[in-house]
């Protein structure tokens, strides 16, 4: 465990990250990112936090049961947004045209509006929870078990 | 043969997998071999992105562009999924370098070839 | 012996690359671009959204971006079942 600055400026930047992460997954259909690269960002900052408390602390917070439901969720949504076009195609882009997401931009070069893409905001974030719990989970794994043989009783 | 000199990208990417290539055959220690395996997707993944370039294109994105050609969007989708691919493949092979370090005791890739009972 | 092998395989392979390199096309001219030219006029009507690269992943190409998750999901299962910690107990149950 590091010093107490470190630890404080830690706390402090999880939230900026978590903030700018959602942001990338968010606008996916808008700007250059989704949902892939919006989880990377948010894995980087649990790695921060990895590095700054022990990994033996961090257990605490993040259970490994809470992100084996939350990778599952991601996948299970994904899959269902996959099938629900089954009338058309497999992977038919239903909602288009639909008040939830489907206005249509106008064609050329325009100012983004978010309600538009169909299908393809809420693809972003289910792929963007998926990568979340499963690169975290893969790297709090590596952290204790080079840092637990010191507990076998 | 008049269109010679400027395949920058293409000789990069060439470059890369060659050194790539002298990394697995000769060297012997794993976590090296590792890193010739991590080279080798950068190389691949840069040829991908640069086999669709057009000259004086834009990115493919339609918010607040400017008008002119745009560059082709089908291989940066690929090269994507080959990002995390190569993630997911290296992850493994570091899990597995973990368990040989704990069971033979050293990094060596002579010392953990013949198998035992 | 096994040095002269690897070093007659490193350099056909060199070979190949280098042959490679001189016979692509030029950089920045690139031949047969009807799909990608198709792609970006319709982008816009058929799927709605502003970004190109996203609807290509996700909509014109979703199978693969399956095949992609389903590898992330097993690569993580894999990982996650290689690295487990057990507590030894202390009595021979």
């Amino acid at each position: 465990m590091l010093s107490k600055i470190v630890r404080t400026v830690t706390n402090e930047f999880m939230l900026f990250i978590l903030v700018f992460g959602f942001y990338i997954i968010a606008h996916g259909h808008l700007t250059p990112g989704g949902g892939f690269q919006g989880g990377a960002v948010i894995v980087s900052g649990v790695v921060m936090l990895l590095v700054a408390f022990n990994s033996q602390e961090l257990k605490k917070t993040l259970h490994e049961r809470a992100l084996s439901i939350m990778e599952s969720t991601g996948a299970l949504i994904f899959i269902a947004l996959a099938f629900a076009g089954i009338g058309a195609a497999f992977f038919y882009n239903f909602l288009v045209g639909t008040p939830i997401f489907g206005r249509i931009p106008a064609t050329g070069p325009n100012p983004g509006d978010i309600w538009t893409g169909g299908v393809i905001p809420l693809m972003n974030f289910a792929v963007g929870l998926k990568v979340i719990a499963g690169l975290s989970a893969v790297v709090l794994a590596m952290a204790l078990f080079s840092s637990g043989e010191e507990i076998e009783e | 043969m008049d269109h010679i000199p400027f395949n920058f990208p293409f000789l990069a990417a060439a470059l890369l997998v060659g050194v790539s290539f002298y990394i697995i055959i000769f060297k012997k220690n794993l976590i090296k071999l590792i890193m010739g395996v991590a080279i080798l997707a950068a190389g691949v993944n840069l040829f991908l992105v640069s086999l669709g370039f057009r000259a004086g294109g834009a990115a493919p994105i339609y918010t607040n562009v400017t008008e002119g050609p745009m560059v082709m969007p089908v291989p940066q989708a690929l090269t994507l999924t080959s990002i995390v691919i190569n993630v997911a493949v290296l992850a493994l092979m570091l899990t597995m370098v973990i368990h040989i370090y704990r069971h033979t005791g050293s990094l060596d890739s002579e010392k953990s070839r013949k198998m035992k009972g | 012996m096994r040095k002269v092998v690897g070093l007659i395989l490193l350099l056909v392979l060199v070979a190949f690359l280098v042959w490679g390199v001189l016979l692509i096309h030029p950089f920045g001219y690139p031949d047969a671009s009807d799909m990608d030219d198709y792609i970006i006029q319709n982008a816009q009507e058929e799927t709605g959204s502003n970004n190109v690269v996203t609807s290509v992943v996700f909509d014109y190409r979703g199978f693969d971006t399956l095949g992609e998750a389903t590898i992330l999901f097993t690569a993580v299962t894999g990982v996650l079942l290689l690295l487990r910690t057990e507590k030894r107990r202390k009595e021979g149950s």
